[in-house]
């Protein structure tokens, strides 16, 4: 990839803006609540965008385009099934609690409802996550700035080594979140997300029109793919007969309910965006105004994906075609074959034919749709969709770690402005420690499912323990606790005892037994989700039926039967929780029922 | 701080840098075969009137 002076303006004009708005939001940034919780002062929209923003990392932009290319427009039920009914819940549902506690974390809101030992557990496994979490995202970008070879001029103009690109890239992008959110704080990542979202945009949706054009449109599309491609729900009866190899029921229980519901409404990361809403009313459209624009997201991200395939099947037809893209295939944006970094050779598959890489479908789309100019841009916004949801994590983690670690067990008593400092040392810290997670991920090929992994095994389980808490007075601190751990242990117990079709035992599961063979990593995760939150969900009623309840007074804000009504009443009927709520669903039925 | 200063000035210069790139740029690398016009000019256009809009709504926000 050759960058012009006018990609490397555009690029640095980014960066210069992204760290000017840190700056801006640092004049505000006194003290603790503006820094860990923007001072609850942003209005609705800022913080639906950063919502969105927060959760739509390197991996997603990058990923959703490879799923599309390998699933299809199947992919779209990470967004329809998996996201925007989760989404309405919250808004409308448990947002009340989140922001009407006053709790300042997630964990913390346990803590208020349950005790300390069940907020200690989800404190330390959700700050582990997010560590993870953004070591992983700062890995994949400084992995696809290598294979597109941004860097590769500058550097060799210098003199420096091209094995450096990877730690250059690595710590640049460090440095860059960590400089916004120490000035700014949460303010600063959340109006950076904004811009963020809006450059993903700008920078995306050209490339999915074109795309869209070059292949004919939908139609170019159904007659070149055979139509397990082209189809959301035909064939989901059975794991054999759709592409991403799940069954109906562990598809809706398992992404639509509890992966889904379990990190849209309890994750930290994208909760804690809504916590920064000026008011209760704001926060509760913050995850509907956000929904609003998921649901359309796979326009984006998905369809340049499934047009890259498209070429690449029409392309294979071709007898020019030989396993290897020719010159000419590789500037229609054909999707190359992934090639074995230790042999050189093609990678294959068990019926010995080259498989391709689909990581690289929609940078190599980009790659051969984008002039200079656009290019940058298209740079520019895979590095704000990277920052975006590192900065996510980070916010996320300096708060939990600051509130619910520190404070919690480390230094009691100290003042706000002691927490300030500290919640500055962990943003450097936290980040740190992502570097290292970034570094053990280029160890390990296989970090993105260990990260899928970590998903069921927190998010899934602690679902069950938010939702009891909210909506069951009867729900104890010790059931919660149990209750918590058993549901992750369960998780551990069935990746342990199954594998999928095609695997070894050890990361990918199988490591103690092997029980049970599923025929797709995504049906095996689906189900150590349904596993892990039915066991908390259940040893949490049962442990909470025969230990002792607290008193009921205590509980009014924090469960759902036991708090009056506080919602001010919206001046539209368009700014209502309840009339968002439901024009969003009835879109994605339709959206559902369009691509069925 | 109104955030759509910052969105606005960063789309604003991003429209100006995309236009130059499509004022500037040889006929031959604007990879017409795949996207059948100036796509840096009209892009650049786009990015300028978002950028602009953006501005405009802060300013009449602030009075």
């Amino acid at each position: 990839m050759h960058l012009s002076l006018i990609d490397g303006l555009i690029v640095g004009l980014y960066l210069v803006v992204v760290l000017a708005v840190g700056w801006l939001a640092s004049r505000r940034t006194k003290d603790g609540n503006e820094f860990f919780l923007a001072g609850r002062s942003i209005p609705a929209w800022v913080c639906g965008l950063a919502f969105l923003s927060a959760n739509l990392g390197a991996q997603e932009v990058i990923g959703m385009g490879a799923s599309g290319a390998k699933y299809g427009i199947a992919t779209a039920h990470f967004y329809w099934l998996g996201a925007i009914p989760a989404m309405v819940f919250i808004g409308v549902f448990m947002m009340p609690f989140y922001y009407g506690s006053k709790a300042r974390s997630g964990p913390e809101y346990l803590r208020m409802r349950f005790d300390e030992k069940t907020r200690g557990f989800n404190a330390f496994s959700f700050a582990a996550m997010t560590v993870i979490g953004s070591g992983v995202s700062m890995y994949a970008m400084a992995k696809l700035i290598q294979a597109m070879h941004v860097l590769d001029q500058p550097f060799a103009a210098m003199h420096l080594p091209q094995a450096w690109i990877f730690h250059a890239a690595v710590l640049g992008s460090a440095l860059f979140v960590l400089a916004y959110i120490w000035l700014g704080g949460l303010r600063g990542a959340i109006y950076n997300e904004v811009l963020q979202f809006f450059l993903i945009i700008a920078g995306f949706a050209p490339l999915a029109w074109l795309a869209m054009r070059n292949v004919g449109g939908w139609e170019g599309i159904t007659t070149s793919l055979d139509a397990s491609y082209t189809h959301v729900w035909q064939g989901m009866s059975s794991p054999d007969t759709n592409r991403l190899g799940v069954d109906t029921f562990g598809l809706v229980m398992g992404l639509g309910f509890v992966l889904s519901f379990g990190y849209w409404c309890t994750d930290f990361l994208v909760v804690q965006r809504a916590m920064a809403a000026n008011s209760m009313s704001a926060a509760r459209r913050t995850p509907l105004i956000a929904a609003s624009f998921k649901m359309l997201i796979p326009f984006v991200v998905i369809i340049p994906g499934l047009a890259a395939m498209a070429l690449t099947t029409s392309a294979m037809k071709d007898p020019a075609y030989t396993g290897q893209p020719t010159a000419a295939h590789a500037a229609s944006g054909v999707i190359p074959i992934k090639m074995d970094a230790a042999t050189g050779r093609p990678m294959l598959d068990s019926a010995g034919k080259p498989q391709l890489d689909y990581d690289l479908a929609t940078p190599s789309l980009l790659l051969a749709t984008f002039p200079t100019g656009m290019l940058g841009l298209g740079l520019t916004a895979l590095m704000a969709s990277f920052m975006a949801g590192m900065a996510g994590n980070v916010t996320a983690f300096n708060t939990v770690w600051t509130y619910d670690i520190y404070q919690a067990y480390i230094r009691k008593d100290a003042s706000d402005g002691h927490y300030l400092t500290m919640g500055r040392i962990a943003t450097a810290g936290g980040i740190l420690l992502s570097v290292g997670a970034a570094y053990l991920a280029s160890q390990f090929n296989n970090i993105m499912d260990l990260i899928q992994l970590i998903c069921a095994f927190v998010n899934a389980p602690v679902f069950a323990t938010f939702l009891l808490g909210m909506f069951w007075k009867r729900a104890t601190g010790h059931g919660a606790f149990i209750g918590l751990v058993s549901g992750t242990t369960a998780a551990a117990l069935h990746h342990g005892l199954t594998l999928p079709q095609g695997s070894f035992p050890g990361i990918k599961g199988g490591w103690m037994a092997n029980l049970h063979l599923y025929p797709s990593e995504m049906g095996q995760n689906f189900w150590t989700a349904i596993w892990a939150f039915s066991i908390c969900f259940g040893l949490t009623v049962a442990i909470s039926l025969v230990t002792k309840a607290r008193r009921e007074d205590e509980l009014v804000g924090l469960v759902f039967s036991l708090t009056p009504k506080i919602d001010d009443p919206p001046t539209t009927w368009l700014k209502s929780p309840v009339v968002l709520g439901v024009i969003v669903l009835a879109v994605t039925l339709v959206l559902n029922i369009i691509f069925r | 701080m109104d955030v759509r200063f910052p969105i606005g000035i960063l789309f604003t210069g991003i429209g100006v840098l995309l236009i130059a790139a499509g004022l500037t740029t040889a006929p031959e690398e604007l990879k017409l075969a795949s996207t059948g016009f100036n796509l840096n000019l009209v892009w650049g256009a786009v990015m300028l009137v978002f950028g602009g809009g953006s501005i405009l709504l802060a300013l009449r926000a602030k009075r």
